[in-house]
Order: structure tokens, then C-alpha cells, then sequence
């Protein structure tokens, strides 16, 4: 491992990030607490969803799938597995429904994934809903742990950590230099002898065994477990509009999305709950016709027309 | 016997909101994913019309159509001639699209929620016994698949054997070619979006007649037509028709003889057997 003293300090002011953030529920327990474990689940949501999509531009609309598979793996097995185990499970889980999918659409155009992630999280509700008729009595699951929010927050900051480590590894790796090229022309991509389906296939089966992890982690959270509320095709929208509100050309652009409109949901859906699809109706909106590279991409923007500006007066003065 | 004539009964409206996105998707090129919500508003106002005025769906269609056709004419003249002008390439239109569509989607729902609540809504309109092979259907059923045959007889005289239909046939085919022929490609594009917009809601009319509808209920239906649309090929009304046979059989196969929560499960198991065997569709043709 060789690093650059650039890589060091990001790596150090993140580290830094981290552990401050790692103190909050120190301050305070109830309110600001709650909605922290928010905004921290759908930091980890974003960014693990940015890891697949921001590079290949596919659309994911499968977290809700992949989330309540993860929430479902803890319901199940609590009382008989170990946490930890069930986490793992969960991941198992997910990745290997990632890898299914990817397997049936990632070959073909976009539109067809787009298409199949639309509709997965309601067919995995009907099969969970209808396998749980047929072999069990019961609707719903009970989750008792001894877990407290502040344990989910910390449990849910430590995933996007590892999640920020795993992009940064993987772009180092050969799979991220492959997915650079695909990402800039999947022809040429094809022409060097890279196999363009099995490497986005396998990004989002990393992509979705985190955001099963994330589920595993909120499902002490919730302490009654049913279909229709583990998967909630809600969450995959909110998290497409999150991470391409902050940009999706960086890693921690997702970030910049997540906190302002963890926070605009959740005054709405507590003042005016009957409005909250027309908010995310028009916050879809906003995003394609206003600020479709995200605000991390407008503040780029700037700043690169900022710098033209700098060298053009320099040389201006040179002259 | 009953399975098969159920799910031909049913699968006559899918073919109606197929069919309307297919030109959508076709000729426009926009993967209009708020195609469910203009179904539900055709739900809504039919529903209205025979409540409040006591005008029947049948006769309702007559102002639906024109409706949904005005309002979706100005959906794709404002909201997505912008970004049809904007995209480099088909790639990116159809990301934008999508997104807006999404907006959309959730725009039209969350009015009609406001407007209508979440409850179910249904009324009762033809709903009498009607012997079909020696088994009794719903009268509302048998009429509503009548009209939508009607519609669809309609739509495919017009796009075969009339100039304006060709038109818009040429566009699908090759939007830079038709250019080329003096057919006014945005023109044609606009005016397919618009059709689609008035089918799907016919759709939806004949549709609320004989089933219980709600507010949020449009993405489902979103999914069977897109996953119809694929099965028959992009563009194909011919195929279109046809797939939508298949899927309303199977739909109600699954749903009569193994469980009726299920038939997500038998819709997706037809896209993933089409991803698999033929992803150009039906009648499509391998394009290398």
C-alpha cells in the first residue's frame, strides 16, 4: 500500500469527520438523536446506491428489495442466530438477489433494469407476504434487542465508513478502472477485453449486500417487523433523490443531499403528511430540468469557471 | 375454460394501456413511467362522471379521450420537449426521462390523494350475469373487453392505412429518416405521446367499471404494461396485443389457481423467461 499525502489527508480529515460525528449522541437522545439515525441510514443508503450507480448510470430502484430482505433475515432468525451472524446473512442474502437480477438485466440496456428494480421490492413483498401465509401462521415478526438508538447510530456510521473504504479500495482496483472506462464508453469498454456485464454485476452485488447490512442494522429499530412497512417502495425513491440531489460523480456527493432532505421530510411528513408525494414529486423535477449533475456538480461548475476566470485574468496581466 | 376466457376478458384493457405506451415509448421516445397515474385519473373521472352526472363509462370515454389527449399533449410539449432537445443521445433522454417521468408519477398521485384520499373506490355499472361456453362473467367485463377491441381495431386502421398513421409508423421506425421524407418528426412525436396519453386513459375508463381502484395503485400497472410493451417488442402493436393476451392469462391462471396475492410473481416470471429468450420481443428481430 502506497499512499499519496493527498490520500493521507483526506483520509485523516474523514477519520476526523467520523469521530465527530461518533460523539453526537453524547448531546442529545431524543429528537436530534432520532433524526440523526436518519439522516446516518440514508447516508449509508446513498452512498452505497452511488457505488453502483454513480459510476454505471443505471437507475437502481431495488434498495427497498434489498433493505427489507435485510430487516427480514434479522426478524427470522433473532431468537435462534447471533447478531453479528444475521448481519452476515443479511448481506449474503441481498448480494446473492443483486447478483440474480443483475445476472437477468445487467446484459442487456439500462432500461430494462431500471424497469425490473422497479417493481422487485413489491414481487419480493408478495412472496415474503405470501410464503409467510403458507408456512406460518403469523404476519408480522417481533424483534426485542437490547439495542438502543444510539448503538443503531453507531452501527449505522460504522457502515458508511466501511462503505466510503470499500469505494475508495475499489477504485484503486482493477474493477474500478474497469468500471471508469464503462462508464465512459461502454463500446470501447467491450473492446479491450473487459467483461462489462460481470463487473457491473459484481459492483451491485457489493452495492446491495451493504444496503442489506443497513437493514439488518434498523431492523432492532422498528421491534414489529411486516411486509408492507419493511419493504417500502418509499425508500428507494427517497434514496434516488437524495444522492443525485448531492451529485453522483463522487463519493461523498450523496452526502451533501442526504442531510437537508432527511430534515425537509421529515417537517413534512410530520406538518403535512398528505403532501409528501407532491414534495417528492416536484423534488424529482427540480432535480432533472435544474440541477441535473447534483449540487456537488454545480459547486464544480463554479469552481472551474472561477479558475478560467483566475487564468484568464493572469494572463491578461501577463500581457 | 373459465381461466382462459377471465383472462382474455381482462387482458383487453391491458392491451389498451400497453398500447398507449408503446407509442409513448415507440415513437416519442420518452419510457413515461407516470403512464400508470394517467390510467388511475381515467379510473377517477369515469368514476366521477357516472357519480355525479350519471353518465356511463362507455359514453364517458367521449370525453376522456379528448381530455387525456389535451393533457398529455401539453405534459410532452412543456415538461419533456425540454429535455428531448437538451439529451445528446438516447441514453441520456431516456435517464431524464425517466426521472421526470418518476416526478411526474408522484405529482399526478399525490394531487389525486389529496383530491380523492387513499380509500378503494368502485361502483356498480353493468353488473349483471352474462353466460359465456356454459359459465357465468360479469356483463361489465364482457363490454368493457368489446370496447377495448373496438379502440384497438381503430388504432391499428389508423396507423396502417391512413397517411398521418404512417407518419407516425416512419417515426418509430427512424426518427432521423422520417426527418428526411418531410414528416415533421416533433410534431409526430407529440402527437404520439398525446394518443398514448388518451388510450391508457380509456384504459383506465373501461377498467373501473369491473375493478376496485385506489389512488396509489398506478405503479403496479406501470409495471404490467412496460413488461407487456418488452414482450411484444418496443413499438409493435401486434405484439403488443398479443402479450397482453399472455399476461392477462397468466395473471389470472396464477391468481385462481395458486394464490391471488401472487400475480406480481407471474408477471415477473414472464420478463425474466423474455430477458432471457427474447429481449427484442416477440415479433422483434435479432439487431446486432
Amino acid at each position: 500500500m502506497n499512499l499519496t499525502s493527498h490520500e493521507i489527508r483526506i483520509g485523516l480529515a474523514g477519520a476526523a469527520v467520523a469521530a465527530l460525528a461518533a460523539t453526537l449522541p453524547l448531546f442529545d437522545q431524543g429528537y436530534y438523536l432520532s433524526i440523526s439515525v436518519n439522516i446516518m441510514l440514508y447516508a449509508a443508503l446513498c452512498t452505497a446506491w452511488t457505488l453502483f450507480s454513480g459510476p454505471t448510470h443505471y437507475i437502481s430502484l431495488a434498495t427497498a428489495a434489498f433493505f427489507g430482505l435485510g430487516t427480514y433475515s434479522v426478524g427470522l432468525w433473532i431468537n435462534h442466530l447471533p447478531y453479528p451472524v444475521l448481519v452476515g446473512i443479511a448481506a449474503l442474502v441481498s448480494a446473492s438477489l443483486a447478483g440474480l437480477v443483475g445476472a437477468a438485466t445487467l446484459r442487456l440496456s439500462g432500461v430494462y433494469f431500471v424497469i425490473f428494480t422497479l417493481g422487485l421490492a413489491e414481487l419480493v413483498r408478495q412472496l415474503v407476504t405470501w410464503a409467510q401465509a403458507k408456512f406460518t401462521t403469523r404476519m408480522g415478526l417481533y424483534v426485542f434487542t437490547d439495542m438502543t438508538e444510539e448503538h443503531i447510530y453507531w452501527m449505522l456510521l460504522a457502515l458508511t465508513v466501511a462503505v466510503f473504504i470499500t469505494g475508495w479500495a475499489i477504485n484503486r482496483s482493477r474493477l474500478g478502472f474497469a468500471m471508469q472506462v464503462i462508464g465512459n464508453d461502454e463500446t470501447v469498454a467491450k473492446h479491450v477485453g473487459i467483461d462489462t456485464a460481470r463487473a457491473k454485476i459484481v459492483l451491485f452485488m457489493v452495492s446491495g449486500a451493504f444496503i442489506g447490512i443497513a437493514g439488518a442494522i434498523s431492523a432492532p429499530r422498528y421491534a414489529y417487523i411486516e411486509p408492507p412497512s419493511a419493504f417500502n417502495p418509499m425508500i428507494s425513491f427517497l434514496v434516488v433523490i437524495m444522492a443525485l440531489l448531492g451529485g453522483t460523480k463522487r463519493l461523498w456527493g450523496p452526502l451533501v443531499g442526504v442531510v437537508p432532505f432527511t430534515i425537509v421530510m421529515d417537517i413534512v411528513s410530520a406538518r403535512f403528511p398528505n403532501h409528501t408525494s407532491i414534495v417528492i414529486g416536484l423534488a424529482f423535477l427540480a432535480i432533472v430540468y435544474f440541477i441535473p449533475n447534483g449540487v456537488t456538480g454545480l459547486i464544480e461548475q463554479a469552481r472551474a469557471k472561477w479558475q478560467a476566470r483566475q487564468t484568464a485574468v493572469g494572463e491578461e496581466k501577463a500581457a | 375454460m373459465e381461466i382462459l376466457v377471465t383472462g382474455i376478458l381482462l387482458s383487453g384493457t391491458y392491451a389498451l394501456i400497453a398500447l398507449g405506451l408503446t407509442l409513448q415509448y415507440g415513437v416519442a421516445r420518452i419510457m413515461n413511467l407516470a403512464n400508470g397515474e394517467t390510467l388511475v385519473a381515467g379510473c377517477f373521472v369515469a368514476f366521477w362522471l357516472y357519480a355525479s352526472f350519471a353518465i356511463s363509462p362507455i359514453y364517458g370515454l367521449l370525453i376522456i379521450a379528448p381530455a387525456a389527449f389535451a393533457l398529455n399533449w401539453a405534459i410532452y410539449r412543456f415538461a419533456l420537449r425540454p429535455l428531448v432537445n437538451r439529451a445528446k443521445n438516447r441514453g441520456m433522454l431516456e435517464v431524464d426521462s425517466i426521472l421526470a417521468t418518476f416526478g411526474l408519477l408522484f405529482l399526478l398521485q399525490g394531487l389525486m390523494l389529496l383530491s380523492f384520499g387513499g380509500e378503494y373506490f368502485s361502483y356498480t355499472f353493468l353488473a349483471e350475469r352474462f353466460v359465456l361456453f356454459g359459465s357465468a362473467y360479469g356483463l361489465n367485463r364482457v363490454v368493457a373487453f368489446a370496447a377495448a377491441v373496438v379502440i384497438a381495431l381503430a388504432l391499428y386502421l389508423f396507423l396502417y392505412h391512413t397517411r398521418h398513421g404512417t407518419a407516425v409508423r416512419a417515426v418509430a421506425a427512424d426518427p432521423t429518416s422520417a426527418n428526411l421524407v418531410a414528416i415533421d418528426v416533433a410534431r409526430t412525436a407529440a402527437f404520439a405521446f398525446a394518443l398514448g396519453g388518451a388510450l391508457t386513459a380509456c384504459g383506465g375508463a373501461l377498467l373501473s367499471t369491473f375493478y376496485t381502484f385506489n389512488a396509489s395503485m398506478g405503479v403496479v400497472f406501470t409495471m404490467k404494461a412496460l413488461i407487456i410493451v418488452i414482450m411484444g417488442g418496443v413499438g409493435d402493436i401486434r405484439g403488443a396485443v398479443l402479450a397482453a393476451l399472455i399476461l392477462g392469462v397468466a395473471e389470472t391462471a396464477v391468481a385462481s389457481l395458486i394464490d391471488p396475492g401472487l400475480t406480481l410473481a407471474a408477471t415477473y416470471t414472464l420478463f425474466i423467461l423474455v430477458l432471457l429468450f427474447r429481449p427484442q420481443g416477440i415479433f422483434g428481430r435479432q439487431t446486432t
